[in-house]
């Protein structure tokens, strides 16, 4: 009999669906022009290595420029706009993002490192549902319970992380522009790309000039964005550190700010799961896009008496995990977007082994070139380690036990986050009492990283200021609103 | 051989009841999730053979004749005429009173090697006494099956009379004893329920199934890609907890050779590998084995061929 296992094939989608440009300037006023600051950086391809262009490292002229744009499309075109106009400007958005899907998720996945299946599954679709979403309610916003004809804020400054560069864009610009901003975007410096080419789709879309500015470059770019005078808001997702620098800094300015920041999730399993399908949440919870997730469920609290026979299941499960190429259709944890975050992935690992958790990881053979850590995760974590505290970013998880329902919730909420949490029971009321006491923004149930449009996102104590997404979402953009 | 259960209808109850539930949501995801999975060149190759020997070519209809039955055993032997590299199928699947016809047939095509199926206790309702059931099987037996595909009383099942179900199934195995293999019939698409699919599973299991099987083709939905990955769990599950390795066949709207591989892709991801093999994974069909040639001749000369170059059956 055919005792040979069942091997698939290289089924890399093609890399031909995009063209990228060896070098980009700044997009300003619709079009694109050079940095008066002339220095350029390089983006890389964090699987291999490979330089994919060179990008602008934009200085305070070109943020001066960029803020300008967006306050005379402020004053002179968006406000005055009836609404439903700008609503089918960004209906116009989504059609041809979801037109363009296969080059921003081919585009996504090299600038990123993440698995093609992810982006195409799932970033690029959200991204463009966002901006659907947001449409229908450019011109509802007098009925969405937000005050009488709330007005916007004028010009948005947003910043965006690597992890989810388009997605984090739609995030961000969609709610803005449905509720009457304009915006000055800079995306993360290592993951500029889709940005980029959500410009172009500006273009595309014919979008009135200066209403969506981008704007690349790294901390110092971001920095004076922020500070900038002309700027009435700033939202901005990223690391609690630089969040808390961003709440310093706009402190008496009188901006107003929406800050999603990090995380250290509690993904509980009770005694009662389904527990097959609680493997596969606590699999999706924590090596979804590389563990690189504000949200990710980084801190898997078993029930004891359950302990060995998930633990089993699971590594079993983390065995089918296929490690390589991001652009491989049939790959389910890609690259680590970066020396720097391998390196602090690498050190909170160590850190790990040093407290005495134990380390596990399947066999698999990392690709030579690029940067890239296996999946893994450390039994007997206590509280008091490292690596139950610390957001690590990455696809490590760390895993206690609990006793009864009131340990678990306990340890759950014992931490300097609260942006999401799991439970797996199919107990009713079980989840609603858990779900009451749990201190975290996102509550999920039988399932983790589910995102919609529709639904609020955003979290408890370090974890951030204000809401995206949902009804929640819009009152972040509107002066006033509640 | 560790004992779950003493037969008794308690205990089936109590032990039943120990097993973890299922979650539609997430079953449904990640059935769908492996459903992306892509498989190309060498693989796909591989896996149109595999899948071609794990097929159970199958005619159960009421107009099946000794004529119908002559030309698809000569299909299961060489599937394509025109290229013996072609390996021959799982088994072929008829009504009891052609299991004769169809071993002779098969015998004089040089198909000895290839199991005769029947399906028996009054597939596929199960709606008939239980002599009835056991005189239906020993026919089959005794005009030399090899393996009896079964249904359960899923009437008993929903009302919760589980000794029934548990004894009918012990007592068929019975008598198969070492003639033949059992297979279970659940027809999922009438258990409806995830639930009633892992319980039902466990309980033709405990009651000494060799190969559990989705459905008999006759209701719909049959073998949907969740059904089978929840009875695939469960046969993992039960070799973990036992040491026995039992089969599943998926039957019934299996049609073309992308689902043929999405069934693969589940027992290599779910089960494991040592489930991907016709001795524990089984396919239920009729039409899919010509879109398996289709492709198969696709794969090796670049280009498709048209229904006209496979046989009708």
């Amino acid at each position: 009999m055919d005792k040979k296992p069942f091997e698939y094939a290289p089924a890399p989608e093609s890399r031909a669906l995009v063209s990228i440009k060896p070098q980009y300037g700044l997009f300003i006023n619709g079009s694109w022009v050079e940095p008066l600051f002339k220095e350029k950086f390089a983006t890389i391809n964090p699987a291999n290595e490979e330089v994919l262009s060179k990008i602008s490292q934009a200085g305070k002229s070109d943020v001066d420029r960029a803020v300008k744009a967006a306050r005379d499309a402020y004053t002179k075109t968006w406000s005055k706009m009836p609404a439903k106009e700008r609503g089918k400007y960004l209906f116009r958005i989504a059609r041809i993002m979801q037109e363009r899907a296969r080059e921003f998720a081919v585009l996504e996945s090299l600038d990123n490192g993440k698995p093609i299946r992810e982006s195409r599954d799932v970033d690029v679709p959200l991204a463009a549902a966002h901006f659907f979403y947001h449409a229908g309610w450019a011109d509802k916003l007098d009925y969405a319970g937000l005050g009488n004809s709330p007005k916007p804020h004028g010009v948005v400054g947003q910043i965006i992380p690597w992890n989810f560069p388009v997605l984090m864009l739609a995030w961000k610009i969609a709610p803005a522009l449905a509720t009457g901003n304009t915006v000055v975007l800079k995306p993360a410096e290592t993951t500029p790309l889709t940005a980029l080419l959500f410009a172009e789709v500006c273009q595309q879309a014919e979008l009135p000039a200066g209403v969506v500015n981008i704007i690349t470059g790294d901390g110092v770019t971001g920095s004076t964005l922020v500070n900038h005078p002309g700027v009435d808001k700033i939202a901005f997702t990223g690391s609690t550190e630089v969040g808390k620098l961003i709440a310093r800094s706009i402190a008496v300015t009188g901006k107003s700010a929406t800050l999603e920041l990090g995380g250290k999730a509690a993904n509980i399993v009770f005694e009662d799961a389904a527990i097959d399908q609680a493997v596969e949440g606590i699999v999706n919870g924590i090596f979804f896009n590389q563990g690189h997730v504000c949200c990710a469920g980084s801190r898997l609290i078993i029930q004891e008496n359950i302990h060995d026979e998930v633990l089993e299941k699971l590594k079993r499960r983390m065995a089918l995990i296929r490690v390589g190429d991001p652009l491989d259709k049939n790959t389910d944890l890609g690259a680590i977007n970066s020396a720097a975050q391998l390196a602090k992935i690498k050190e909170l690992s160590t850190a790990g082994d040093a407290e005495g958790a134990f380390r596990w990881s399947p066999e698999c053979e990392l690709p030579k070139k690029g940067f890239w850590f296996a999946p893994t995760i450390f039994t007997g974590v206590t509280q008091s380690h490292r690596i139950a505290r610390e957001e690590i970013f990455g696809p490590v998880l760390s895993i206690l036990t609990f006793r009864t329902p009131q340990e678990a919730i306990e340890k759950a909420n014992n931490t300097p986050y609260g942006l999401s949490a799991g439970i797996w029971s199919e107990k009713g009321s079980r989840i609603l009492w858990a779900s009451k006491e749990l201190k975290a923004g996102v509550i999920w149930a039988n399932t983790f990283n589910k995102f919609d449009p529709a639904s609020p996102f955003g979290g408890y104590k370090e974890s951030g200021w204000g809401r995206e997404g949902g009804r929640h979402g819009l009152a972040a953009y509107l002066k006033g609103a509640k | 051989m560790v004992t779950l259960v003493d037969g008794s209808e308690e205990s089936l109850r109590t032990y039943l009841k120990t097993l973890p539930g299922v979650d539609k949501v997430g079953a449904d995801q990640r059935a769908a999730m492996l459903a992306t999975r892509s498989i190309k060149t060498t693989s796909k190759s591989w896996a149109i053979d595999m899948a071609i020997q794990m097929v159970d070519l199958t005619t159960l209809e009421g107009a099946d004749t000794e004529g119908k039955v002559r030309a698809i055993c000569a299909k299961a032997v060489h599937p394509d005429p025109t290229d013996f590299s072609v390996p021959s199928v799982g088994a072929v699947c008829v009504y009891n009173d052609l299991v004769k016809v169809t071993r002779q047939n098969l015998d004089a095509n040089g198909g000895s090697h290839i199991p005769v199926a029947a399906v028996t206790t009054a597939f596929p309702s199960g709606r008939a006494s239980f002599p009835v059931k056991i005189q239906d099987t020993k026919d089959a037996l005794d005009d030399g099956a090899t393996e009896i595909d079964m249904v359960i009383d899923r009437g008993a099942f929903l009302s919760g009379k589980l000794g029934l179900v548990f004894d009918e199934i012990k007592s068929i195995k019975e008598l198969c004893a070492d003639r033949a293999h059992l297979k279970v019939i659940l027809e999922t698409g009438e258990l409806v329920t995830y639930d009633n699919v892992r319980k039902a599973s466990y309980l033709a299991m405990l009651a000494g199934a060799d190969f559990i099987k989705t459905s008999t083709g006759k209701v719909t939905p049959a073998a949907t890609a969740p059904v089978v990955l929840v009875m695939l769990e469960a046969v993992r599950d039960y070799y973990v907890q036992t040491g026995l390795r039992i089969g599943v066949k998926a039957a019934g709207g299996i049609r073309t050779t992308k689902d043929a591989i999405k069934q693969l892709v589940l027992v290599n991801e779910i089960a494991g590998p040592d489930w991907l093999n016709p001795q524990y994974f089984r396919i239920g069909a009729s039409a899919l084995l010509n879109d398996l040639l289709l492709q198969r001749m696709k794969l090796a000369s670049g280009h498709y061929s048209g229904s006209n170059y496979v046989t009708l059956d």
